[in-house]
């Protein structure tokens, strides 16, 4: 009895095609109609006889700027520009994940099928797939009220996530019918709801990406996105819900950097955004991430990851978009409830791109040729991220963590994309070339980071984890600024005109570093370290440190001292597995503990 | 009447290499246009600007002679095009992509677009076919990969040319006997360096086999912004379509980026750093991502791009953008240089991304990558001594950091230190390595596990 009012849309005609407009000037990606009285701004549009996909960025009486997708060469004056009538959208139902887009959500893949292996301009492919069908069942019954956000039903999208399907934003109504749990496509009608804000639908919404998704208040962000990498959890942690931003010059490690956090964050859902980089480096994701397993559950980590790539050779216009892109997709999954990390490599691209078009336009240019509305660009595009409290009838909550990357040129920290970001995004990890030139990985400054989630995520950390988090971790950094400050002494007066406590505390930071902050991540065991593993190597290490400096206090000499056999166990604990940590780790205590006694110092 | 038989002679401004021409009509952007100066000589151009009845053109052969009155210009109907066929391999081409040596020509089998278009992500293989070019620095600590594109960030006066034509006679991919090639793109580098290569080719065979692109420091600069796009459109046939493993070389990237600094300035463009356009960063990536490999072709191209640092700067736009999307660096260092350490990679700033896919077991030797990340601590730490020496004195130190510094001095004369033509197996600079690492206190060997000090550091006499 459902099934008769649930009718298939696949026939249906793309909406119809308003007036036309007409080229009257190409230059680059930019171009210029005139007849388009009528057109909104950031409403899509078709240029020239190939159909090129563009998007209206300025009107002028009946002329629009348009800003193309794609590579604009043959295009002429004359040729004819049609109207969407629509903004930019894209895209949202099961199918997302495992997948891999362009910066406008076209499937790489199957363009490469499509076309082959190089991306010519014009490709017409859908963003999900219209056939495949997908195991609905539904949660909500008939007769139910429902809400925009409201889950009426479920499919398992892939093998660790179940992809809810909800009344999309705006909508509202009783739920008239609902189809029985069984295979359909993501344009066959599930369900109707009655009412002026009700209507039929189907699995697929569509959202403008420029257009952040509702919700219904931004929450405290206390729970911290684990990343299992020490010095980010340790050291400079980011919440669930947070915003992080890594800048360093190249050859410094942000793409691994981020390639770790995609890979071992603690999050639902991974959108990965490759805005402007390199093509090998998006190829090792897609290559690396179907084989490696989720800590958590085992299962091929592409299964909770979305990658856009808009690499650097690509349409520079699909670049500015690629990262809203990202977000809108990132918010949908967000909307399910889940945490979502998303991480936008890199945001220095993205700011380019906008100058680039805002260069085109002949706008009068800011700081460093960036347009006047960078800053605002980018705060919009931070304050995307958020634990929030979820639409619907139901509390729910969602979180979205981002994550950026910036290329500052020159690694200067001081150019306008690092200083802009800085001031929106709550957690800085510095890298530094200086750190990445010794192999000193992951290169990240101890003394300039940051991270102003500290004291709201403490109090998970010693339910969770241990007590003394908090001291701890302040009295390693206190470690590492008290070396900071002896090397200037250092390197006037060499080291052994230092008094031996300060000379054994120069070895106690230099462990903090080398075994500690210092974290392989190609090395099988040493890429992911837990938690628990972090806390307790950081208490070794502080045990370490004040039996040694009580050693230097009473006297013992400091060769003596860097002469410990207990120093080459804690070089270990990194390398050593989760599971033989515990036992290794009281061994080394044992151990330390006993040389200690042997020259007279007792804890 | 054909579009290219239209003869228009309304050109109104020409300034530096751009020329405006109106009343013109169907002119779509990107297309060729062929200039007909007064003094009867055809020149090559390209649309930058196509608007109702106008046409900005820049003219890669240079405006000079060119006037408003008897200037004419035809529109080709086509974008910018390289004809390829198998037969390019041995000649020589000019800035236009026509031949110059004195050969007949060639009998295009397919005309390309020479821009090229990106290569999907999704289709491509990532690479990690270990390269041999049998210097130490590159092969040990900074290892090249069939697919990569790797730069020369130098400076005047330093030997890039030696290095990239000792890494271009002597790179080969172990085990494997294949089909490969050499495309050379000179921009605008003296008539002297381009002989120099040639004269490489010639002596070690490869100019059969090489396909030479050459626009000189006196022939016009604007050239410069198509000449390595038809070098790449040439590659991408032979890798692609030969099957071959092409090296593409590319030299001087510097003169590349000032060409497009003076369009940019003629067309009157918001300059970015230092006067480069905005669009610096996606137009040189334009170039550099058109290396790789694809899935299921043979063929690959590797690319070695060489830069001169202006003012040995490494954070000047050029090299800095370049670092940006390279996959890595290769720097050369003016201060080994006057040491008379050849070939003066400093190996500090030196990095190649692609190194750790490509090496370890089963690849190169399972403690390639410790070995390195050893070195790199070492001779990191050394530097630092021997500032720190300039300030207290060697006396100074410790025993231990003394012979840190030691490590430091063998690692520049020994290990560093190669001939120009001295093609050392990766065995061999593994083997030197561990005679360096040995001078070093064993417990100083953290970044190498246990098993593999005991299996390969030498064992003391006695």
């Amino acid at each position: 009895m459902v099934e008769t009012s649930l009718k298939s849309t696949a026939e249906t005609s793309p909406p119809p095609k308003s007036a036309h407009g007409r080229i009257i000037k190409v230059a680059g990606p930019v171009v210029e109609a005139a007849a388009m009285r009528g057109s909104r701004m950031y409403d899509v549009v078709r240029v020239g006889e190939e159909g090129l996909i563009g998007e209206i960025i300025g009107i002028h009486e009946d002329r629009a700027t348009i800003q193309v997708y794609e590579e604009t060469s043959g295009i002429a004056p004359g040729e004819s520009v049609e109207r969407e009538d629509m903004p930019l959208s894209v895209e949202l139902a099961p199918g997302l994940l495992g997948q891999i887009y362009d910066g406008i959500q076209r499937p790489l893949p199957l363009i490469m099928e499509k076309e082959g292996d190089f991306i010519e301009r014009g490709s017409n492919v859908p963003s999900l797939n219209r056939e495949k069908k997908w195991h609905f069942v539904p949660v909500a019954k008939d007769g139910e009220r429902m809400v925009s956000g409201d889950v009426i039903g479920e499919v398992q999208e892939t093998s660790t996530a179940l992809h809810k399907i909800m009344v999309p934003p705006g909508k509202e109504g009783t739920l008239e019918s609902i189809a029985q749990e069984g295979d359909y496509t993501i344009e066959e009608m599930i369900a109707n709801l009655s009412g002026p804000d009700g209507g039929e639908m189907s699995m697929m919404t569509k959202w403008p990406v420029r257009q952040p998704r509702p919700f219904r208040k931004k929450l405290d962000p206390v729970v911290p996105l684990l990343t299992g990498q020490r010095i980010l959890d340790t050291f400079f942690p980011i919440s669930k819900g947070g915003t992080a931003a890594i800048p360093g010059g190249f050859g410094t490690g942000k793409t691994v950097t981020q390639h770790q956090l995609a890979k071992w964050c603690d999050a639902d859902i991974i959108v990965y955004v490759g805005c402007g980089e390199r093509g090998n480096e998006m190829t090792d994701v897609l290559r690396e991430f179907p084989n490696l397993e989720d800590p958590r559950n085992g299962e091929p980590l592409m299964n909770r990851t979305v990658l856009i790539a808009n690499t650097s050779n690509m349409p520079v216009a699909a670049r500015e978009a690629s990262v809203y892109t990202g977000i809108t997709i990132a918010e949908y999954y967000r909307d399910m409830g889940y945490d979502v990390a998303l991480m936008a490599d890199s945001t220095s691209r993205w700011a380019e791109a906008m100058r680039e078009i805002s260069g085109r336009l002949e706008e009068m240019p800011g700081e460093e040729g960036y347009p006047a509305y960078l800053s605002s660009r980018l705060a919009d595009f931070y304050e995307r991220a958020g634990m929030v409290r979820l639409e619907g009838s139901e509390e729910r909550k969602g979180s979205i963590s981002v994550i950026g990357a910036v290329s500052p040129p020159g690694g200067d920290f001081s150019e306008p994309v690092t200083q802009n970001t800085l001031r929106i995004a709550k957690v800085f990890w510095a890298l530094d070339s200086s750190l990445a030139d010794r192999r000193h990985f992951p290169s990240i400054n101890w003394l300039r980071s940051y991270s102003l989630y500290l004291w709201q995520v403490e109090p998970w950390w010693k339910e969770q984890v241990g007590e003394e988090w908090f001291e701890m971790r302040k009295k390693a950094m206190q470690i590492l600024q008290k070396e900071a400050e002896l090397q200037e002494i250092v390197q006037l007066v060499g080291p052994d005109a230092l008094p031996a406590k300060e000379q054994a505390l120069l070895e106690s930071a230099r462990m903090v570093r080398e075994d500690f902050l210092q974290q392989n991540a190609f090395h099988e065991v040493d890429t992911y370290c837990s938690p628990k593993k972090q806390y307790d190597m950081l208490r070794t290490i502080l045990d370490y440190h004040e039996m040694t400096q009580s050693m230097a206090e009473k006297g013992v000499p400091i060769d003596a001292i860097r002469g410990l056999k207990a120093k080459e166990a804690i070089n270990k604990m990194a390398t050593t597995t989760e599971k033989e940590f515990e036992a290794v780790n009281k061994r080394l205590h044992e151990e330390l503990e006993a040389e200690a006694k042997e020259m007279g110092v007792r804890r | 009447m054909k579009k290219e038989d239209i003869e228009y002679t309304t050109v109104s401004d020409i300034s530096g290499p751009l020329l405006v021409i109106e009343k013109v009509g169907n002119v779509s952007y990107g297309e060729v246009v062929r200039i007909r100066g007064p003094d009867g000589k055809d020149r090559v151009g390209q649309v930058l600007e196509a608007a109702e009845g106008k046409a900005v053109i820049q003219v890669f052969e240079g405006t000079k002679g060119l006037d408003s009155k008897k200037t004419s210009v035809r529109f080709l109907g086509e974008t910018m095009k390289f004809a390829v066929a198998p037969e390019i391999l041995g000649r020589v081409f000019n800035g236009t992509g026509q031949p110059m040596d004195d050969q007949p020509p060639i009998t295009p089998v397919e005309r390309r677009d020479i821009n090229g278009a990106p290569i999907n992500p999704s289709a491509r293989e990532y690479p990690k076919e270990f390269i041999q070019t049998g210097v130490s620095t590159i092969d040990l600590m900074n290892t090249l990969v069939r697919g990569q594109k790797l730069p020369v960030f130098s400076a005047s006066g330093l030997p890039h040319n030696d290095l990239a034509a000792q890494i271009a006679r002597q790179a080969k991919v172990l085990g494997e006997q294949e089909e490969f090639s050499v495309v050379f793109c000179a921009m605008g580098i003296t008539a002297e360096e381009a002989n120099f290569f040639i004269k490489e080719f010639e002596r070690t065979g490869a100019l059969g086999r090489a396909v030479l692109f050459l626009n000189l420091a006196d022939d016009p600069a604007i050239e410069r912004i198509i000449i390595p796009r038809m070098a790449l459109t040439a590659a991408e046939y032979l890798a692609f379509e030969m099957d071959m493993h092409v090296l593409v070389i590319l030299t001087d990237l510097t003169n590349y980026c000032e060409a497009l600094r003076e369009i940019a300035a003629a067309r009157e463009e918001v300059p970015g750093r230092r006067g480069y356009p905005g669009y610096m960063y996606t137009d040189l990536a334009n170039i550099y991502e058109r290396a790789g490999r694809i899935q299921g072709k043979k063929g690959s191209i590797t690319q070695i791009p060489i830069l001169t640092m202006p003012d040995d700067d490494i954070t000047h736009p050029i090299p800095d953008l370049t670092g940006y999307i390279t996959e890595g660096q290769i720097v050369l260092s003016r201060e080994l240089h006057r040491k008379g350490i050849y070939p003066p990679v400093d190996v500090l700033p030196c990095l190649s991304r692609l190194m750790k896919q490509g090496i370890g077991k089963g690849m190169t030797r399972e403690d390639h990558d410790e070995v390195s990340n050893q070195l790199y601590a070492d001779y990191a730490e050394g530097m630092d001594l021997r500032s720190l020496v300039a300030v207290v004195g060697e006396e100074a130190l410790t025993e231990r950091d003394r012979k840190v510094l030691a490590f430091t001095e063998a690692f520049e004369t020994r290990f560093v230190t190669q001939g120009k033509d001295e093609n050392r197996a990766l065995e061999e600079s593994l083997t030197l390595a561990w005679e360096l690492l040995s001078d070093l206190p064993r417990e100083e060997l953290k970044r190498i596990r246990d098993e593999y000090v005991g299996k390969y550091l030498p064992k003391m006499e006695g």
